[in-house]
């Protein structure tokens, strides 16, 4: 029978057939593990007396409340510390691999997963932590899960689960040059809005997001659950091929000889069915940007603030009303007449080598706007590790930007990189909830080029606002993009 | 979990859209390490303004909260189903739920209830006209009863079930050890394994 890519996975995971409207008992091939939705899980465990069943499919990092600077010092918040330790101590007792603060494999979860190559395609994924859906990007179905479910991941190594629906989203065309795949998913939310992937896996499709490289498809795939979906997945490719093989935990020798023929099959048949479609068209996209207080908030960069009359629905015209309070802003300003404090270069939605080498590739040879503050985390301690190699972070401090240590920082401000109230920013971040990046902050969702531009003007802007600069003075960015990405 | 039938308590109308779990608890809040005692966060930037519908006596004490379309939304943090349950709801009315916050209240045996937006919106007038009006959430018959009004309620018949027995989703998949094991045998050999652990050179 024909299938669509997540009914494949789905089906090669099921242990057990939910009859009579009882869910699927569903396999699952890898945990990831932070500090902040753990803690519970692995007291429940302690409770009831049970071991963690599979510890060979389970990893821990730290990320959410680790410092970005002074790593080699105490943390100082004695609650982020109490967590960070707690998570030690889980790790030790029950025999849980952890990459700690200061280990060369310590990053965001979603970012270490890949890098170590145990993201792969056709497998399971679980974290809690929504974001998970990040590792679609691979054609393996990953999805966020609560405590609970990490409680019962931990113990029985799978999920009681209804299936999900499936919606194709497929995008036609070319990109325009800066435009990037965080203006791709950026137009999706907007196109779908927050609740329009509820119960879905997202199928992304078509020539656009096959020329897209790995790190792209991350972007689109990690914000997936930003339009409400359970999981984001592309089909993989030679691209994906290319980048999992040779990474620390890939498949080698007969092995990935077998595991390459069988993710060949990973595909959506031509006669599959979707529960919904979606059709865009990457010629007619442009730099988005977020004006609002959530992901489907956004419009194109050279738009204006929309005015709550602008919304048809009671609901949307209500939220609209809110948002715009909460933003301060008026409806008709030109979104790039919009000033910014600060610029937050990180995130498990853009905090890869990739990111880093886009961001720098804008900045370089220019001036900093005098009135921003610019902070570039790393998604990993091994990506900070090779953007210093390729004398990215030289870049950075030319510039101006502060260079920091790797985790989360100010996607969330768990940690002291937090927005002061009224303060407002342009983040490569995935979320502009009220508060998110800081009690009173105020959040625009950019790609990493837009945030570049906009470090330089101080106002919300594109690479191709800036005046052109002599490219012969920029050898070491061009160069970069030569390289094998981490 | 508590077994849960049917439940009658104040109503709160919670006139929002989009209400994430960042709005239902804001991270600062997710540094503890217990699983209880999250009351004090529950809304937290909220309940600052005294206007907010928990400020007001007539709805201080409510248990079941009425929402607008998409509550949840967000991230998985289970301590938004934690906070809304230690403050005392035992069910949240809503007529489109995030599948996360869902799955986690189902864990949680706090009742999520999907009404028709109509409902949720007559459901809102009346509970506005008549501060402190009790609602009656009963799983049973899948109906929730406000004044003279009754509105049918759909939620999943497996979560309801689970609901109704109070039965630990961990206990119930333990049963089926058997069949796990045998998945596990037939595993293809590539799949990833984290230990050892492997290093890049
Ligand atoms: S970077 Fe942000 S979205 Fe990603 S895991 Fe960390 S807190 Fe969550």
């Amino acid at each position: 029978m024909a299938g669509t890519l997540a009914e494949k996975v789905w089906n090669d995971h099921v242990v057990r057939r939910g009859e009579n409207g009882e869910p699927d008992l569903l396999y699952i091939d890898l945990q990831l593990l932070h500090e902040v939705t753990s803690p519970q899980a692995f007291d429940g465990l302690r409770q009831e007396n049970r071991p963690l069943r599979r510890l060979d499919q389970t990893i821990a990092t730290e990320d959410h409340n680790t410092p970005t600077i002074d790593i080699d010092k105490p943390i100082a918040d004695i609650t982020s510390r109490t967590q960070i330790e707690t998570l030690r101590r889980n790790a030790e007792e029950f025999g849980v691999r952890i990459h700690s603060l200061g280990d060369v494999d310590q990053g965001i979860v979603h970012v270490v997963g890949p890098q170590l190559g145990l993201t792969m395609p056709g497998v399971t994924i679980v974290c809690g932590d929504s974001h998970t859906s990040t590792h679609g990007a691979f054609g393996a179905l990953a999805f966020g899960i609560g405590t609970s479910q990490v409680e019962h991941v931990m113990a029985t190594q799978t999920l009681s689960l209804k299936p999900f629906r499936t919606m194709a989203i497929t995008v036609n065309g070319t990109l325009k040059p800066g435009v990037t795949a965080k203006d791709i998913i950026l137009a999706v939310i907007a196109k779908i809005g927050t609740g329009g992937g509820q119960g879905y896996v997202l199928e992304y499709r078509g020539e656009a997001i096959r020329a897209l490289s790995m790190e792209g498809r991350m972007t689109i795939c990690n914000m997936s659950i930003e339009a409400g979906a359970r999981a984001g997945m592309i089909a993989p490719d030679e691209t994906t091929f290319e980048y999992v093989k040779g990474r620390p935990h890939a498949p080698t020798g007969e092995l990935w000889d077998e595991a390459v023929a069988y993710w060949k099959t990973l595909r959506s048949d031509d006669d599959a069915t979707f529960d919904a479609e979606v059709v865009i068209d990457a010629d007619e996209l442009e730099p988005f940007v977020t004006w609002g207080t959530n992901p489907g908030q956004g419009l194109p960069l050279s738009a204006d603030v929309p005015a709550p009359e602008d919304f048809t629905d009671d609901t949307s015209r209500a939220a609209a009303e809110r948002a715009l309070e909460y933003m301060d802003l008026v409806p008709g300003t030109p979104l790039k007449d919009i000033r910014v404090d600060t610029i937050f270069m990180g995130s498990c939605t853009n905090g890869r080598i990739e990111d880093l080498r886009a961001f720098a590739e804008v900045l370089q040879g220019r001036t900093k706007h005098p009135d921003v503050r610019v902070l570039v985390v790393p998604g990993s301690a091994r990506v900070r590790i090779q953007a210093e190699q390729e004398g990215l972070h030289e870049i950075f401090e030319a510039f101006g930007a502060e260079w920091r240590q790797a985790g989360c920082s100010m996607c969330l401000g768990m940690n002291p990189d937090q927005l002061k109230p009224g303060e407002r920013a342009a983040s490569t971040s995935n979320r502009n909830f009220e508060g998110r990046q800081g009690k009173g902050g105020r959040t625009h969702l950019v790609s990493p080029i837009v945030a570049a531009a906009t470090a330089v003007r101080g106002t919300l802007s594109s690479p191709l606002d800036l005046d052109p600069i002599d490219v012969d003075s920029r050898p070491a960015a061009a160069a970069a993009g030569e390289q094998k990405t981490a | 979990m508590d077994k849960f039938s049917t439940h009658t308590g104040i109503g709160v109308p919670l006139r929002r859209s989009n209400v994430d779990t960042d709005q239902i608890i804001p991270a600062v809040y997710l540094k503890r390490v217990t699983k209880t005692g999250f009351d004090d966060g529950l809304f937290s930037a909220w309940r600052k303004d005294p206007e907010f519908v928990l400020n007001q006596d007539a709805y201080r004490s409510g248990s079941v909260l009425v929402a607008g379309p998409d509550f949840g939304t967000g991230s998985s943090r289970e301590h938004a189903v934690w906070a809304l349950r230690d403050y005392g709801f035992k069910a949240v009315l809503c007529s489109r739920f995030a599948d996360i916050f869902r799955g986690n209240a189902g864990n949680q045996g706090l009742v999520a209830a999907q009404l028709a937006q109509d409902d949720i919106e007559q459901l809102w007038k009346i509970l506005e006209e008549q501060p402190g009006t009790q609602v009656t959430v009963d799983l049973v018959s899948q109906q929730v009863h406000a004044g003279d009004a009754t509105f049918r309620f759909d939620i999943d018949e497996y979560t309801r079930w689970r609901l109704m027995e109070g039965l630990d989703d961990i206990g119930l998949t333990l049963r089926h050890l058997e069949d796990i094991e045998a998945f596990e045998a037939r595993r293809p050999a590539w799949m990833p394994k984290t230990l050892p652990a492997r290093i890049a050179d």
